[in-house]
């Protein structure tokens, strides 16, 4: 049966698949998931969007019978043909239907595989374990042809690989190998490519949907990522708080919200360029490399500007660029090879220049960051960082620059001291540093620091775990910013934050460099986040900069191929729904439950 | 896996422990490393009460008693020279506990810095601090404590300084292990962008982020130490007569071990009983504190 022949026959309620009748899972006191209907028919693609936190994961979960035994559930999970209550299943029926009716495809590929294992014996595990084949000539033939179907290269080498020798992307597909071996009826996804660069997660999300059209399989697809969800599904589901607060079409949902949470969520993921990168567009040089003759950049930059201590000034009206990078190379290298972090890296950056630094992982870009910081050497080139050349500084001078340039870090989890207060934490880059001040005035500027991003000073005796992570990062922008510096440098500040926290944080960012008139480099991987906060753009490949530019030029025009890719890849809502045939129509949507 | 996705799901209350410390760490004890404390307690308790009061004089020999067995006068009878079991056990206790502190705090003070040492500095002084553990941990530690209890005289002094040196590089191998995670972390990095001297990042990062591995180590430890001292005062390397000693009560017995049985059971069983509570106490604590199988519960 075809895709579209399910469909079509999708009409009748009796094709069901899936139906999920008040499940719902408790922890103790606390109920994860309050109860929830979901039916899912033969074909259907089915979006499951929430934050961490709301319940999804576990609702996936429950389909598959693999809830943590410490949970209690309840409600029922019926599987057309094979059994009424997957949820109190004994184990050994459970074990029948994982991998040949229902199968799942995890997020970190890495830890979803056995290290130890052999690729090939792993694929070929799922289809001797419900001895759907019956001699190992056959298996082998259908494991090669399954490897192929995800077009994995060079199939026959690829059985004897085993998991760290292959990338993530390739990880992934040998999940969706297996998750496919057996032909399932429903296929779970759980995030499938959340931690996959962009260019690789556009290959894997083209490959499953391939797969599930032409197999007519039903999919329930996890993600936080609502363009990515868009994509993918036809009809979609958002969950809160353990509870279902709008489900519908994609088209529906997506276009016209009608719960308060979806239209957060939808104006969370919709980042639109910011004001100061329009001002910014507007009054500033077009190019980088011929920055010399662009006057002073200060001059136009509106009240901001004149708050700017003395120090910044002067540099800038000397027409120095803040930052200068050139020719800057970082090599690692070990016994068995060399590997190049960073070639041949020029950049600068001016006072009040608000960079972003984007590439996938592996590009170099976190690498640069830490070289400006003080916190990595070059191996050769030169970087002078606010007068100081970062490579031959002196302790003292170092120390100088650290206090004028101050890095916010991706995770809000490990880079607050566990065991410190919040006081102590923030307070830390004060101590022990030119002008000491006394415990008296450090208390002041900790204070001052934590209430400008919004954490009120009461709260300064607690532990970092006692905050939420939106609440860390600010925290630890509240650290970056107690010495007052010139410049901010932050490394993909947002990424381990939900979207709709992403935006509050984005936003104090961009509010605190405009009102501080700070010089930002941010490094990340999600395009629309520097576009949200940068106005010139600085795109990485390989430890290579392969294409710098103004914002709009470099989003508008790019010149490069890498860039033109990165830009295609990047999932972005509007594109997929202006592209969704409107299917269905609104008499498609279920009722409310 | 799907534990992770479920803790991760589940909220605050999974990955994001509060760190254990104090009264509700008593609460987060396993019923073993409850009953481990509750032992380690008891032998504490004993050792204060015997300062001031033991049922005898733990050194008064009453020859007319001597080595008689289970009476309303002597609960777990006498030794060969008629002085009070009971009484000699519980002032044993003192030696015990002061060996296993001792030697435990000289392990800790020596070991702890320079495994953090070892993990924060690469290279050459982490080279020469791990070589120089591994070589230690070669010899057994009871070799160690004769060669020093040979070399310095035997004394309870000897014996503890012997088995704090031998311990030592368990601690150090610890510490390192805790430093090369807490190295890694970003908060480390926040501190050196602030430029804090190498000190104060052991000081103030490194060192309350192990204390935790460094606690267990010490209850485990604990009980090796006492075992240790029993053995070397069997041997006749530790604590010299006439001051009561679990290991030396096994040693006197042994001579009479088929008339009087008891002389060895009785502190037999108090070492074992020892060195089972610090151990459940140990494994008590790991589960609570270690990051490595905290949450798995």
């Amino acid at each position: 049966m075809t895709a579209t022949q399910a469909r079509s026959a999708g009409a009748s309620r009796d094709d069901a698949l899936v139906t999920v009748t008040g499940l719902r899972v408790d922890a103790g006191p606390d109920r994860l998931v309050h109860p929830l209907d979901l039916t899912i028919r033969a074909g259907e693609r089915v979006g499951l969007i929430g934050e961490s936190g709301s319940g999804k994961t576990l609702t996936a979960l429950s389909l598959i019978g693999l809830l943590p035994d410490e949970l209690r559930h309840g409600g029922t999970v019926a599987l057309r043909d094979s059994s009424d209550d997957l949820l109190n299943a004994p184990e050994r029926e459970l074990c029948g239907l994982r991998g040949r009716r229902i199968s799942m495809v995890f997020q970190e590929p890495m830890t979803a595989l056995n290290p130890l294992m052999q690729v090939g014996k792993q694929v070929s595990e799922v289809l001797t374990q419900h001895r759907t084949l019956p001699n190992r000539r056959e298996v082998r033939e259908r494991v090669l042809g399954l490897l192929e179907s995800v077009r994995l290269p060079d199939p026959e080498r690829l059985l004897r690989a085993y998991p760290h020798q292959l990338s993530g992307g390739q990880r992934q597909r040998i999940m969706l190998a297996m998750a496919f071996a057996n032909d399932p009826d429903l296929l779970i996804c759980d995030e499938p490519t959340t931690a996959l660069d962009v260019t690789v997660q556009r290959q894997v999300l083209d490959l499953l949907d391939e797969a599930v059209r032409s197999r007519g399989t039903s999919l329930l697809f996890v993600s936080h990522d609502l363009a990515v969800v868009a994509r993918t599904c036809d009809r979609v589901l958002v969950m809160q708080h353990g509870r279902v607060v709008e489900s519908g079409s994609v088209t529906d949902v997506l276009t016209a919200p009608r719960h308060d949470y979806t239209k957060q969520l939808l104006a969370a993921s919709r980042l639109e360029p910011t004001a100061g990168g329009a001002r910014r567009g507007a009054g500033s040089p077009p190019e980088t490399g011929s920055g010399a003759g662009a006057g002073a950049p200060t001059g136009s930059e509106g009240p901001a500007g004149t708050e700017r201590p003395a120090g910044a000034a002067e540099l800038s009206e000397a027409a120095e660029p803040l930052i200068r990078v050139s020719g800057l190379h970082r090599t690692h290298r070990s016994r068995r090879r060399t590997v190049h972090a960073l070639k041949n890296v020029d950049l600068q950056v001016r006072a009040g220049d608000r960079i972003g630094i984007v590439g996938e992982s592996g590009s170099g870009k976190t690498t640069l960051l830490k070289i400006l910081a003080g916190l990595d050497r070059p191996t050769s080139g030169s970087v002078s960082v606010c007068g100081v050349d970062v490579a031959r500084a002196s302790k003292r001078s170092m120390r100088r620059l650290r206090e004028q340039l101050q890095t916010v870090f991706q995770d809000p989890m490990g880079s607050l001291d566990p065991r410190m207060t919040v006081r102590e934490i923030v307070e830390e880059p004060l101590i022990g540093h030119s002008g000491a001040r006394s415990g008296r005035e450090r208390r002041e500027l900790t204070a001052r620091s934590l209430e400008s991003v919004g954490i009120p000073a009461s709260a300064a005796e607690r532990y970092p775990h006692q905050f939420s992570g939106g609440q860390r990062q600010r925290i630890s922008i509240a650290r970056a910013l107690v010495t007052d510096p010139d410049v901010l440098v932050a490394d993909e500040p947002v990424s381990a934050l939900d979207v709709s926290v992403q935006a509050q944080v984005l936003a104090l960012l961009n509010r605190l460099v405009d009102e501080r008139g700070l010089t930002l480099l941010m490094v990340s991987h999600d395009l629309a986040v520097v576009r949200h906060l940068c106005d010139r753009i600085v795109v990485m490949r390989h430890g290579e900069v392969v294409e710098a530019g103004p914002a709009e030029r470099v989003y508008g025009a790019p010149e490069d191929d890498y860039t033109r890719a990165l830009l295609e890849a990047t999932p972005s809502l509007d594109r997929v729904l202006a592209e969704k045939p409107s299917r269905g129509g609104t008499g498609d949507r279920p009722p409310q439950p | 896996m799907s534990g992770t996705n479920a803790a991760a799901a589940g909220g605050p209350a999974g990955p994001d422990r509060p760190p254990a410390r104090g009264v509700g760490l008593l609460r987060m004890l396993p019923v073993t490393g409850k009953i481990g404390l509750v032992v380690v307690a008891g032998i504490v308790v004993v050792a204060l009460v015997s300062l001031v009061w033991t049922p005898y004089d733990p050194l008064q020999a009453v020859p007319e008693d001597r080595l008689s067995g289970s009476t309303l006068q002597h609960p777990l009878g006498t030794d060969r020279y008629g002085r009070d079991v009971l009484s000699i056990l519980m002032a044993g206790a003192q030696i015990t506990l002061l060996v296993g502190c001792v030697a435990v705090a000289i392990a800790a003070v020596v070991g702890t810095p320079l495994g953090i040492l070892a993990g924060m500095r690469r290279g050459w002084a982490e080279e020469l601090i791990t070589r120089g553990a591994d070589m230690m941990l070669a010899f057994p530690a009871l070799l160690l404590a004769i060669m020093a209890g040979a070399v310095m005289g035997a004394s309870t002094w000897s014996a503890m300084i012997a088995i704090g040196l031998a311990a030592g590089p368990g601690f150090a191998r610890v510490a390192r292990a805790g430093t090369l995670r807490v190295m890694s972390s970003d908060f480390i990095l926040a501190a050196r962008g602030a430029s804090q001297p190498e000190t104060r990042i052991a000081r103030r990062h490194v060192l309350p982020n192990i204390f935790d591995l460094v606690v267990i180590q010490a209850s485990v430890t604990f009980a090796l130490a006492i075992l240790a001292e029993a053995a070397l005062s069997f041997l006749g390397l530790g604590t010299p007569p006439p001051e009561p000693s679990w290991g030396r009560m096994l040693q006197g017995g042994q001579d009479y071990l088929a008339v009087a049985p008891h002389l060895t059971v009785w502190p037999g069983l108090a070492i074992a009983l020892a060195v089972l509570g610090f151990n459940l106490l140990g494994d008590g604590l790991r589960d609570v504190l270690d990051p490595k199988t905290r949450g798995r519960r």
